[in-house]
Order: C-alpha cells, then sequence, then structure tokens
C-alpha cells in the first residue's frame, strides 16, 4: 500500500471542522453518524473501475460492484445509478467536473483504476466530497494477487467508510458460522467459513458431528468450537489454514461447550458440565490446568470477555431464571446487569467495550438488544419467533445473529442488523446457517 | 440367556424399532408394541420382560419434564421404577441417558438444561440401586427434536430424557 501524493490540505481541514450529523447533509463536509442511526442514505456515484491495464477490465467491473455492494449494504449509503451520470470518469487522473455531479446530487464520488501484471493486482481509489468540491482523504492504492481481488475491493470500501463515518471499517472480515440441512428432526450441521457478505464458502469439518457455536481466536487464525465426534459435546480448537483441529477437553464423565477465546489468545474459558450442573471454567490453550471459575449449583454458561481481558460476562439462571453477570476474569463476585422483564442469554462484549449485546426472551419473543455494561440503557434491536446468539462487526457497530423460523418447516439463517436497529438484512449462504462469529478486521 | 443373545436380540430390537419410527428406538412413552402383555412371549419383542424392545417400548425409555425444568414428574417416577428393575435384573447392560430441550431457549443453555435433566435420570435410577457405573449421561440441548411443530404439544414430547440401552459393562 502506497499514498499516491494528491494530500489535499483543505480536506483535512474540513476533518476537524465536522459536526456529528444524523443524516446526510446536503451541504457540508460529508459525514455519517452511525449510532443515531440513518434515516435519508448518503447517495454515492461510483463509476466503474478504470482498467488500466488490457486485462484488467472484467476484474475492475467486478471490484466496483463490491465496493458498491458494500457501502449499499450498510443501509448508510445509496448508489446512484450510472445511467444517471453527466459525465464519465474517463482517466483516473483527470480533473473532477464536480457541477456534474452534483447535478445528479451525488454528495460522494468514488473513482478508481484496476491493473493487473500477471497474477498482480493493483487497486486505487479516491473519494470527492461534490458539495464542498475536494478530495477527501489521499489517494490509496491496494495490491495482492488478482485471486484476492474481493478482499482489496472490500479494503477501497472499509477507507471509504472509515473516512465518511469515522469509524473503522468492517468489510474485509471473515465469519465462521455453521451451516445447516435438513429438516429440523435431521439436521446436517458442519463448520463454514466465509466473507463478511456470504463469498468464498469453505467448509471446514463434515457434517459426521453436531458442531455448535464456533469463535474466532483474536488473531482469526484458529476458531473454537464445539463437537459431539466422540459422542459426548467437547471442545475443540480447529486451524483456519490447515484445517486440524485437536480436542481441548475430554474428562471422562464431563460435557464441555461454549468456549471462547480472551484478548490474549492463550487463555479460554468454556462451560463444564458434571454431575448435571454447568459452570465456567479457564484453561490454557497449550493445555495448561483448567481452574474453576464460578462454583455454584446453577447453570452458568455463554461466557465472553471485555476487550482488556479484565472482566468476563456470562449467564446464570441462579436468580431462577436466564439473566447476565459480569465477574472478574480469574472468577469472583459477579454482578448482574439485566433486570427486565424475560430471559437473557448468550452476552457478547463488543470490541469496543462499551456495549454488551444478548438475546433476550419474552413473552414467546426472541430479540437480539444490546445494553451498556452496567445494565443500562437497554435496546432491543429485532423480534422475531427466534433471533439469538449476536456477534459483533469489528468496529462494533453492526451486529450478525441467527434467526430461525417458525413451525415443522423452520429453518436457520443468517442476519445481521445496525446497533440503531436499523438496515436489518439477511446474509445470503448457500445452506442454512447458524452461529456466526465474526472475525478482526483482517490485516 | 447368555450375552451373546442377549447383543443379538438388542440388535434386533434396534433393526424393527428402526423400521416404524425415525427415533432411535421407536417408543413414544409406554406404549405397548406389537405383543402386548398377556399374549404368547416372543423372545426378543416387548413382551419380552428380558428385551430391550420390552424397556423401550413396554415400560417406556424416555420420561418427560416441564417448561425449564428437570424435576422428575410422578409419572417419570413410574416410568424410571420400571427401568430401574429392568437394569437390575439385566445386568450385562449399560446405559447412556440423553437429555434433550425444546426449541424454546438458546443453544447452550439448553445444552446445560439437558445435562440437568440426563442427570436427574441418572439420580433417580442410582437411588433405586443401578450402579453408577452403568449409567453415562449425554446432552443433545435442542438439537435432536423428535417432534417439529412450534407448539407445545411438540415442544412437550420434546423437553426430555432418553435412557438409551448399551451391551456391555463399562468395566
Amino acid at each position: 500500500m502506497r499514498f499516491l501524493g494528491m494530500v489535499l490540505s483543505a480536506a483535512m481541514a474540513l476533518c476537524a471542522a465536522w459536526t456529528p450529523a444524523a443524516q446526510a447533509q446536503s451541504e457540508g463536509p460529508l459525514r455519517i453518524e452511525i449510532t443515531e442511526g440513518v434515516i435519508e442514505p448518503l447517495p454515492f456515484a461510483l463509476p466503474v473501475f478504470e482498467a488500466e491495464t488490457g486485462d484488467a477490465g472484467s476484474l475492475a467491473a467486478q471490484i466496483s460492484q463490491v465496493v458498491s455492494a458494500d457501502l449499499s449494504g450498510t443501509g448508510l449509503f445509496r448508489e446512484i445509478p450510472a445511467d444517471a451520470f453527466i459525465s464519465q470518469i474517463t482517466s483516473f487522473a483527470a480533473p473532477v467536473q464536480y457541477a456534474d455531479w452534483k447535478a445528479i446530487n451525488a454528495q460522494a464520488l468514488i473513482t478508481g483504476a484496476v491493473s493487473v501484471q500477471g497474477n498482480q493486482l493493483a487497486v486505487k481509489f479516491r473519494l470527492y466530497d461534490v458539495f464542498s468540491g475536494a478530495e477527501m482523504g489521499d489517494g490509496l492504492q491496494f495490491t495482492g494477487t488478482t485471486e484476492g481481488w474481493r478482499r482489496m475491493a472490500h479494503k477501497v470500501a472499509d477507507a471509504v467508510y472509515s473516512r465518511i463515518t469515522g469509524e473503522g471499517g468492517y468489510f474485509d472480515s471473515r465469519v465462521v458460522y455453521v451451516s445447516e440441512t435438513g429438516g429440523k428432526d435431521a439436521r446436517q450441521k458442519r463448520l463454514a467459513i466465509m466473507d463478511y457478505d456470504g463469498a468464498n464458502v469453505q467448509y471446514l469439518t463434515d457434517s459426521s458431528a453436531i458442531v455448535l457455536a464456533p469463535r474466532f481466536s483474536p488473531d482469526g487464525s484458529r476458531v473454537l468450537y464445539t463437537s459431539y465426534e466422540t459422542g459426548f459435546p467437547r471442545i475443540y480448537v480447529l486451524d483456519v489454514g490447515s484445517v486440524e483441529r485437536r480436542v481441548l477437553e475430554s474428562q471422562e464423565g464431563t460435557m464441555s461447550f461454549a468456549p471462547r477465546f480472551a484478548p490474549d489468545g492463550q487463555t479460554i474459558v468454556f462451560s463444564l458440565s458434571q454431575g448435571g450442573n454447568t459452570d465456567i471454567w479457564a484453561m490454557n490453550i497449550a493445555g495448561g490446568g483448567a481452574a474453576r471459575l464460578t462454583s455454584a449449583p446453577s447453570i452458568e454458561t455463554a461466557p465472553s470477555f471485555s476487550p482488556d481481558g479484565r472482566q468476563i460476562v456470562f449467564e446464570s439462571d441462579r436468580s431462577g431464571s436466564q439473566q447476565l453477570y459480569i465477574m472478574p476474569a480469574g472468577g469472583g463476585e459477579a454482578q448482574r446487569i439485566s433486570f427486565g422483564p424475560g430471559r437473557y442469554g448468550t452476552p457478547v462484549w463488543s470490541p469496543r467495550g462499551d456495549l454488551i449485546a444478548f438475546t433476550k426472551q419474552n413473552a414467546g419473543r426472541f430479540h437480539i438488544g444490546v445494553m451498556r455494561t452496567d445494565g443500562s440503557e437497554e435496546r432491543l434491536l429485532t423480534a422475531s419467533f427466534l433471533d439469538e446468539g449476536p456477534t459483533w462487526a469489528p468496529n462494533g457497530r453492526v451486529i450478525m445473529f441467527t434467526r430461525e423460523t417458525q413451525g415443522e418447516g423452520g429453518r436457520s439463517s443468517l442476519y445481521s442488523v445496525d446497533i440503531s436497529g436499523r438496515n436489518l438484512r439477511p446474509v445470503r449462504t448457500p445452506e442454512g446457517g447458524s452461529d456466526p462469529s465474526w472475525s478482526p478486521l483482517l490485516k | 440367556m447368555t450375552r451373546k443373545a442377549k447383543i443379538i436380540l438388542l440388535v434386533a430390537g434396534l433393526a424393527l424399532a428402526a423400521c416404524t419410527n425415525p427415533d432411535r428406538f421407536g417408543a413414544d412413552g409406554t406404549a405397548g408394541g406389537a405383543g402386548g402383555p398377556g399374549g404368547a412371549i416372543v423372545p426378543g419383542s416387548p413382551s419380552d420382560p428380558n428385551s430391550p424392545a420390552y424397556f423401550n417400548q413396554t415400560i417406556g425409555d424416555r420420561v418427560l419434564f416441564a417448561v425449564d425444568q428437570s424435576t422428575i414428574t410422578d409419572e417419570g417416577r413410574a416410568v424410571l421404577d420400571g427401568q430401574a428393575n429392568w437394569l437390575l435384573s439385566n445386568t450385562d447392560f449399560t446405559a447412556i441417558i440423553e437429555g434433550h430441550a425444546d426449541e424454546q431457549g438458546t443453544r447452550e443453555y439448553n445444552v446445560a438444561l439437558g445435562a440437568r435433566r440426563a442427570n436427574a435420570v441418572r439420580e433417580y435410577l442410582v437411588s433405586k440401586g443401578v450402579a453408577g457405573n452403568r449409567l453415562s449421561t449425554v446432552s443433545y440441548g435442542k438439537e435432536r427434536p423428535i417432534e417439529i411443530c412450534s407448539n407445545e404439544s411438540c415442544y412437550a414430547k420434546n423437553r426430555r430424557a432418553v435412557t438409551v440401552l448399551a451391551a456391555g459393562l463399562t468395566g
């Protein structure tokens, strides 16, 4: 990656003057404040990226399409169709005719160029704030192999998203999930991994044994999950690159499940069921001795570390029904944080540390919600027959989860929603899907 | 009866059950099979008191639970008393007790809930004299429903613990 020059100091000055706005504005610099929700998506124009080498045409078209889909998919942006364009971008280097883009109410203009040398691919782009008549940030170039073209498209979209929202991006990321086929009484499950948008699905296990609730390691290279391959639920770690797996806990007479990584990537926490009682334990993934973190006759499960590694949020029915609690990472006294009507489970700490996502079950409906870490400002984002298992996008602004439909033909699939409760949308997978876990932003 | 013969009967019972119902042992509670009590005893059939088919169908291989509960009901106790007696007189068999939950609950909680249910059955059987080393437990949470509608008539049958016989001692 290298900078293209063309640094417009004016654009940098504008950055400092940006103010939060609940919706895209037609005057003033581009800015979207995600937390407040966007009523009117920001219109952008993205002319098909220029092919700088003879054989780059089809990749240029595909990359343009993915960048556009990433941005539109957030619900924060709206693509202006190309047939509305007045001027065409004939060259990446040519000056922009702002008046022509203003006339079609394009607030952002994204131009790009793609070149191919053998199997090497270079993608560069520029972002313009049309109404300010200035480039927004520097042009950027990403290089890699032609095989990785989708990742480069996601990187362009992440940069655009980041510049306009002030938030980190999340498009260049992956999701590990459980791929499902078959009816409710004959369901086959296997682990799968895909790009965040459902592209490039690869299967990591076969469906000979039930697999549940995978979780990425902090660097995205490994996955923890539960498998019944021995006939009993046991926790496993799988290397995403080699697809090799190993069991982590296999004490006879016990069941282990709900494994999650600590931010250090070495410690894991999980639930161990012995004699009908389920508690939370910790161990070192290299094989260190297990330590018990909770010791109660109730069910303690679904642990999730705070991003600083100092606390664990988990669910317990010690009060008589499932509720959320926070305890120190080494165990000890737990504080209950959920107090609304109904039952609360599957808490997941946001990567930003500010919120906890959860599943809520109340009055025959399931919800995905978020609350602050002290339990305040609870907000339900979804409602359906069965929603569960939230996972956070790397920027902590979007949540993916499982939705299962009702009745004999009930089927699980993946959905995403932003933390304002807007932009609920299905994530397309080749088969049914459940238990998504979102990776960190790829390096 | 020799142990080998019992294994053959167990396998025959499994094969028979597999023909009639997709669930593992085909029994949906305490309903009697083809040869009910009072008829001629056909070895290995539900009328043969020492057969797995008798255990699965005549006694009943499962007990049901209330929503979010793992307490054994009065009906459940009657079934488990029968299971305990059968296990006490057929000592070559071991059993895996499978705990299950209905779909109204989060996945991992339901694994823990199924573990509670399976353990409640195990403890009851042990309290009736069945050796603990003959009984293991596993929870499937909500992963293996036998009824697939989304209302209480199905949920009630899915909230279950099933005692699955296996031949041979665990040592």
